[in-house]
């Protein structure tokens, strides 16, 4: 009988190879005991601290603020964690785990690089081997962060399958996994996969909310009317919602990446164009022909390129408490530019979803409303890809 | 009673896995005539997916050339239907879930049982989700088959104990492919399975040669061969049915006859 505990509303599951059942089993096993250890939170907290670099600030953007006229815009600086992501919560966590678990080698998979580059970086930090599978198309878009991979010591496999991009690097790492068990631990990057990774992934970066809860109480007194983030899978989004989930005067947004637009087949976003349907280990939307065929999906953005969305998005979704919208490539990329230009912070193409939409909504709200917005990480990676956007070629 | 017993019912038995409609479906229907006119068992017919997670590259590769070719879950059903006018061996469709579920999972699973396909095996599904599937395939006859793995351990009596037409021992880590060698210890495995089932249970993954055929079936019921038989259609193409005819018989003949 299906885990009651893996499933949010009809999402979620364990819908994966027998071969692997019990090491996820096993995972779950281990997190239910040292998520209550005093010890491994003491040990995860200073890591998240002395070495991450947390809390992360939640600075008041007024220039944009003044410049949009409407709501009070407040960033939250993921982008200032080491490794530049919000990616790095989830890594340690997960690396600290897998090392009480007795695992000496981590394999994960990459879109933009971010999740690669962190895996890598808490590898070398607890002395882990590390494998890190890429697709080829992102290798070329994210040749830097190949680079800073290898330099950490982690061996970077381009994926050459199906669209060589983050659904095929997910499927390659769960190849990989089934071949070697023992001494491996799979350090998923993002809210999806089987059970238990939506939960664990999710309790490792919900210390965003908990940071911008506390942080915005002592700032402004009261919480914020809206929360917004982009998301791929989802991790920095359900990680920024999640301590707002039972504050129902807080509108929680998700941005998911349009590509060209959710009206063309060059798209990435699940919950506009997706229906329901069975892939990674989980029940949730996704991408799919009328067959069930998961379809090739685009972004401008090679962390947000992925066909499904993780099933707890999937579930709030389902019941209202969260909404979805498209934000398509030129409006990420305007937004890209335009944060660069107002407030000195070039923000992940990723996050620049998240910051187009606020620069939608902010003008039409009144000045004593507050918006939160997930900077998930910086935008150094994405300066090459950006400038060829704007057709101009320039050499890292 | 399951029609999937029968196949094991002539000596060990011989269960062959073609990707419908790689490089195209007359090749399949071919393919399929030639393995069972020379001593095939029962026949696993894959319906390709776009993202196989638990094939190899070989499988991988006829999922791709099989979508690329144009096939789709209702051409193979037709296709079923008219290869049923004479192919009278059991039948199982190996898929993944999402193809099942994106169908509308009735719709699927009563079509299955119409075109007589007798059982279903989908890699994805593990024991705890088989509650997707099993009610309907309770409802309409189609045996859902249960794998087993080298990892499953403490699972495998329960696995076991429900499992129904044959159970699908997985015989090394790792995703389909030929191996060299297989160091599983598969024959305690086989123990814990015959004390909690009276149902055949085969061994598949890494088979392809006469000899591990005829070991594996030597500790179990029968031997299930793949990634072998695709790189036949690989690299022959629409010429593979007459080479995968000697190549069935050279399997079966030694798994019942020996060397």
């Amino acid at each position: 009988m299906t885990n009651p505990e893996g499933r949010f509303g009809i999402h979620g599951g364990q819908y994966i190879p027998e071969t692997l059942m019990n090491a996820v089993v096993e995972l779950e096993e281990a997190y239910r005991h040292y998520k209550n250890d005093p010890e491994f939170n003491r040990e995860l907290s200073e890591l998240f601290n002395e070495y991450a670099g947390r809390p992360s600030r939640l600075y008041y953007a007024k220039k944009m603020t003044e410049d949009l006229g409407g709501a009070k815009i407040y960033l939250k600086r993921e982008d200032l964690n080491h490794t530049g992501a919000h990616k790095v919560n989830n890594v340690l966590g997960q690396a600290l785990l897998a090392k009480k678990m007795g695992k000496t080698r981590l394999i994960a998979e990459t879109g933009a690089g971010q999740h690669g580059v962190a895996t890598a970086t808490a590898a070398a930090l607890m002395g882990m081997e590390c494998v890190v599978f890429m697709g080829e198309e992102d290798t070329i878009r994210q040749a830097l962060n190949v680079y800073r991979m290898r330099l950490l010591g982690a061996e970077v496999i381009p994926v050459r399958t199906g669209t060589a991009t983050l659904k095929d690097a997910v499927s390659e790492a769960m190849r990989e996994w089934t071949s070697r068990i023992s001494d491996t631990h799979y350090c998923l990057g993002s809210v999806m996969g089987p059970h238990p990774f939506p939960t664990i992934v999710r309790d490792f970066q919900a210390v965003i909310s908990k940071e911008i809860k506390e942080q915005i109480l002592i700032k402004e007194s009261r919480l914020p009317d809206a929360v917004i983030a982009c998301v791929g899978g989802g991790s920095n989004a359900i990680g920024s919602f999640y301590h707002f989930i039972g504050d129902e005067g807080v509108r929680l947004i998700g941005c998911e990446a349009a590509g060209r637009g959710i009206d063309t087949f060059e798209t990435a976003a699940t919950i506009a164009t997706g229906r329901l349907g069975i892939f990674h280990g989980m029940k949730s939307y996704f991408c799919q022909d009328k067959d069930g065929q998961i379809a090739p999906v685009y972004s401008i953005s090679a962390g947000l390129d992925y066909p499904g969305i993780g099933p707890e998005h999937a579930y709030l979704h389902d019941i209202g408490r969260a909404e979805y919208v498209p934000v398509t490539d030129d409006e990420a990329v305007n937004a890209f530019e335009y944060l660069a230009k107002t407030e000195g912070i070039i923000p992940a193409i990723e996050s620049a979803h998240a910051v187009a939409h606020a620069i939608k909504m902010a003008p039409a709200m009144d000045k004593d409303k507050i918006i939160v917005i997930t900077i998930s990480g910086r935008g150094d990676k994405d300066c090459a890809a950006i400038a060829r956007y704007r057709g101009e070629d320039i050499h890292e | 009673m399951s029609k999937i017993k029968k196949a094991f019912e002539n000596g060990k038995a011989f269960i062959a896995f073609i990707t419908c409609g790689d490089p195209d479906l007359e090749t399949t229907a071919a393919a399929v005539r030639a393995a069972v006119e020379n001593g095939a068992d029962l026949i696993e017919l894959g319906i390709p997916f776009s993202d196989p997670t638990a094939e190899g590259p070989v499988i991988q590769g006829a999922n791709m050339r099989a979508l690329k070719g144009g096939v789709t879950t209702d051409k193979i059903f037709a296709f079923v239907r008219e290869l049923r006018l004479d192919v009278k061996v059991p039948m199982v469709f190996m898929t993944y879930a999402n193809v099942v579920f994106s169908y509308g999972a009735e719709k699927f699973i009563s079509t299955c049982r119409d075109i007589e396909i007798d059982g279903l095996i989908l890699p994805d599904l593990p024991f705890e989700e088989k509650e997707e599937f099993q009610p309907l395939c309770s409802r309409y006859g189609v045996d859902l088959v249960s794998l087993i793995a080298p990892t499953s351990e403490n699972r495998v009596a329960m696995i076991a104990k429900e499992a129904e037409g044959f159970l699908y021992i997985v015989s090394s880590l790792g995703v389909t492919g030929t191996r060299s060698e297989i160091g599983t210890d598969l024959a305690s495995i086989v123990d814990v399975v015959r004390q909690n089932t009276d149902i055949p249970c085969a061994i598949g993954f890494g088979i392809s040669t006469p000899e591990q055929a005829k070991k594996m079936a030597d500790i179990s019921d029968g031997a299930i061969v793949g990634s072998a038989i695709v790189k036949l259609l690989e690299k022959h193409g629409k010429d593979a049915p007459k080479y995968i005819g000697g190549y069935v018989k050279s399997m079966k003949d030694a798994m019942v006859l020996g060397f």
